[in-house]
C-alpha cells in the first residue's frame, strides 16, 4: 500500500506537477495563436518571439525595480514588472499590425502570404530582442523558491518520496487560471467579446451586423500580446529566460492549437495540457516508479524512458503529424489550415 | 408607388469583378423610398454579387452607388449599416453558436446601449413569435425556416431604412414562403424600403412595385411587378427580347 502511495508521490513530483505548470504556460501561448487564427485567419509564427519580447520587457523592469530596492517580499519582483511587459508587448503588436499586417489585409492577401510575413516579423522581433538584452540566458526569479520542498514533504508525510512544489509553479497555475477565467468572461459576456466570436464564426455576417473589423483585429492583438507576455514571463520564471527557446516553443504551442481545434479557445487549453503531459511522460524514466509497483526487490533493467529529454520537442512534432493525418479539425472541431 | 417618389438607392453602371471574372457588368437601377423592388434572373446572373457590392462585402470595380442622398464610395460595411442599409444574405445565415437573443442583439451592435434596442427586441419577437419562444436556444439548433426568420429579424434590429433580402424563401416549404412574403409586406408597411432577390416565387414578384430582370450581369428588363406573369418571366430567363 505504501509502495503505491510512494509511486504516486514520485509520479506527482516528476510528472504531474511540472507538466501542469508547463501545460498552463503552453495554454496561454496557444490561446493567443488560436485567437489570432480565429480573427485574422493565419498561423502567426511571430507569436513565440512576441512572448520573448514581452518577457524581455518584464525582465528589464524587474532589474530596475530590484536596483531601486522595490520588491514583493516572498513573491518574485517580476510580478510587479509584468504589467509593463504586457504593455510593451501590446504596443509592439499594434505597431506591427499597423505597419505590416494591415497592408496585407487591404490587399486581401491569402493566409499563406500572412503566415510567411509573420515569419519575417518573427526574425525581426528575435533580432530586436537580442540587440536589447543580448543572446544570453537570464535568470530573474527572486523571492522564495519552494512552497514545500521534498525534505519537508517527506518529514510531513513519512513517505520515502517527496513532492517539491516550486513557488513559480503555483504562481503559474494561479495566474494562468485567473487569466483564462477573465478571457472566457470577456468572450462570453461582453459586447466586444461577442463581436469577436461573431467575427471568428462568420466574418461576412459580422460585417453586415455593423461590427468593425479593424476594431476586432485590434482587440485580438491586444489580448494575444497580453497572453504572450504573461506566458513568456511565467515560463521564464519557472525555468530561465532563454532567447533561443522561443523559436522551439512554437512547436508545442502549434501542436496544442491544432490538437485542440484551431480557433477554439477551450480546445487550445485542452491541447496544451495533453501536449505538456505527453512531453513530460515520454521523457520521464519510469524505472523507479515501476519498481515501487512491482514485486519486492524487483526493478526493471533499463530506465524505461521512451525518449531522451533532448528529443522532447519530437513529441509535439509527432502529435502534430498524427492529428493532421487522423483528425485535422482537432478535438473540438476547428478550422482546417488550407 | 408613384414614379416621382425620391429614390433611396440609385445604382449607376455598377461593375464587379472576381479576379478576371466580371460578375456584374454595368447594372443600373433605382429603388424608390418605401417601395418593394425585386431583382430576378437565372443562376449566375449576378444578383447576389450586386447585393454584396451594395452592402460593401465585395469591392466595386466601377460605377456609382448613391444611398439616402450620399455616395457610398469608400464607406465600410459597418459604415453602411450605420447609414441604414441592412443585408439579409443568401442562405439563412445566423451565428450558430450563439443564442437567438445574442444573434438579435448583434444585429443592433452599432446602437450600443440605446434603450430603443429593447423595444425593438420586443417588436421583432412580436413579428416572429417563434423567436420569442426560442430566445435562449442556440441559433444553430433552429429549423431552416426559423433560422431564416432570425436572419431577417437580426437585420431589422439595426432599424434599417433599406433592407436587402437575398432569396429569403429559398428552400422553404410553401407555407413558410407565404409567411415570409407576408412579413416583407409588413416590413414595408413599417416604413422600410425593401430590395428583394427572388427567382422562384412568382408571388414575390407580383407583390413588388418594380421588377428588374438581370441576365449575365446586366439589367435586361424593367417592369411593374403586377405586369409580370410566369410566361413573361420564363421568356426573359431564357433570354428572349420582349
Ligand atoms: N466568390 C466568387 N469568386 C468567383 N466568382 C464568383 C464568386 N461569387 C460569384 N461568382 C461568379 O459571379 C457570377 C454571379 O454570381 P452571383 O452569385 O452573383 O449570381 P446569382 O445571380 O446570385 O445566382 P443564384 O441565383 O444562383 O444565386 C457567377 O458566374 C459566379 O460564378
Ligand atoms: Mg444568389
Amino acid at each position: 500500500m505504501e509502495d503505491i502511495v510512494n509511486a504516486l508521490a514520485l509520479f506527482a513530483n516528476y510528472v504531474a506537477v511540472p507538466a501542469t505548470a508547463y501545460g498552463a504556460q503552453l495554454a496561454l501561448g496557444a490561446l493567443g495563436v488560436t485567437l489570432i487564427f480565429g480573427i485574422l485567419r493565419f498561423a502567426n509564427f511571430a507569436h513565440g518571439e512576441m512572448m520573448s519580447f514581452g518577457t524581455m520587457a518584464t525582465i528589464l523592469v524587474t532589474w530596475g525595480l530590484q536596483d531601486a530596492g522595490i520588491g514583493l517580499g516572498p513573491f518574485p519582483t517580476a510580478l510587479l514588472a509584468l504589467p509593463v511587459g504586457i504593455l510593451a508587448a501590446i504596443t509592439m503588436a499594434l505597431v506591427v499590425d499597423r505597419t505590416v499586417f494591415r497592408f496585407y489585409r487591404r490587399q486581401r492577401s491569402n493566409p499563406i502570404v500572412f503566415a510567411i510575413v509573420s515569419v519575417g516579423v518573427m526574425f525581426l522581433l528575435a533580432g530586436l530582442v537580442r540587440i536589447i538584452i543580448g543572446p544570453d540566458d537570464q535568470s530573474f526569479a527572486d523571492g522564495a523558491r519552494f512552497v514545500i520542498n521534498a525534505r519537508e514533504f517527506k518529514e510531513l508525510t513519512g513517505l520515502e518520496e517527496g513532492i517539491a512544489i516550486k513557488q513559480t509553479q503555483i504562481i503559474t497555475v494561479v495566474v494562468a487560471g485567473a487569466v483564462v477565467a477573465a478571457l472566457f468572461w470577456f468572450l462570453q459576456k461582453t459586447r466586444s467579446g461577442k463581436a469577436m466570436r461573431a467575427y471568428s464564426d462568420d466574418e461576412d455576417l459580422a460585417l453586415l451586423s455593423g461590427i468593425s473589423p479593424e476594431r476586432v483585429v485590434a482587440i485580438c492583438w491586444i489580448i494575444a500580446a497580453a497572453l504572450a507576455a504573461i506566458a513568456g514571463t511565467l515560463y521564464g520564471l519557472d525555468k530561465t529566460y532563454k532567447p533561443f527557446i522561443f523559436l522551439q516553443i512554437l512547436l508545442p504551442i502549434f501542436a496544442a492549437t491544432i490538437l485542440g481545434g484551431i480557433g477554439q479557445p477551450v480546445g487550445a487549453i485542452l491541447g496544451a495540457f495533453i501536449v505538456a503531459f505527453s512531453e513530460v511522460m515520454v521523457t520521464y524514466a519510469f524505472r523507479k516508479f515501476l519498481a515501487y509497483l512491482g514485486p519486492q526487490d524487483w526493478a526493471p533493467d533499463g530506465l524505461v524512458q521512451l525518449l531522451s529529454t533532448d528529443y522532447k520537442f519530437a513529441v509535439s512534432f509527432i502529435i502534430l503529424v498524427v492529428v493532421l493525418l487522423i483528425r485535422p479539425t482537432g478535438i473540438i472541431r476547428g478550422k482546417v489550415i488550407v | 408607388m408613384t414614379a416621382e417618389a425620391e429614390a433611396i438607392l440609385r445604382v449607376d453602371d455598377l461593375t464587379v469583378d472576381y479576379g478576371l471574372i466580371r460578375a456584374v457588368n454595368g447594372v443600373s437601377f433605382e429603388v424608390a423610398q418605401g417601395a418593394i423592388v425585386s431583382l430576378v434572373g437565372s443562376n449566375g446572373a449576378g444578383k447576389t454579387t450586386t447585393m454584396k457590392a451594395l452592402s460593401g462585402l465585395v469591392p466595386r470595380a466601377g460605377g456609382a452607388v448613391r444611398f439616402a442622398g450620399a455616395p457610398l464610395d469608400g464607406v465600410t460595411p459597418d459604415g453602411r449599416v450605420a447609414r441604414g442599409l441592412a443585408h439579409v444574405p443568401e442562405g439563412r445565415r445566423v451565428f450558430p453558436r450563439m443564442t437567438v437573443r445574442e444573434n438579435l442583439l448583434l444585429g443592433a451592435y452599432l446602437r450600443g446601449r440605446d434603450p430603443g434596442v429593447v423595444e425593438d427586441l420586443d417588436r421583432v419577437c412580436e413579428m416572429f413569435p417563434i423567436l420569442a419562444a426560442r430566445r435562449q436556444q442556440l441559433a444553430g439548433t433552429l429549423s431552416g425556416g426559423e433560422q431564416q426568420m432570425l436572419a431577417i429579424a437580426r437585420a431589422l434590429m439595426s432599424r434599417p431604412k433599406l433592407l436587402l433580402m437575398d432569396e429569403p424563401s429559398m428552400g422553404l416549404a410553401p407555407q413558410m414562403v407565404d409567411l415570409i412574403l407576408e412579413k416583407i409586406v409588413e416590413i414595408r408597411a413599417s416604413g422600410a424600403t425593401v430590395l428583394l432577390v427572388e427567382q422562384n416565387a412568382v408571388e414575390a414578384i407580383r407583390l413588388s412595385d418594380v421588377v428588374y430582370v438581370l441576365r449575365l450581369g446586366a439589367v435586361i428588363h424593367r417592369s411593374a411587378g403586377r405586369d409580370m406573369d410566369e410566361s413573361l418571366l420564363k421568356a426573359l430567363y431564357l433570354g428572349h427580347d420582349i
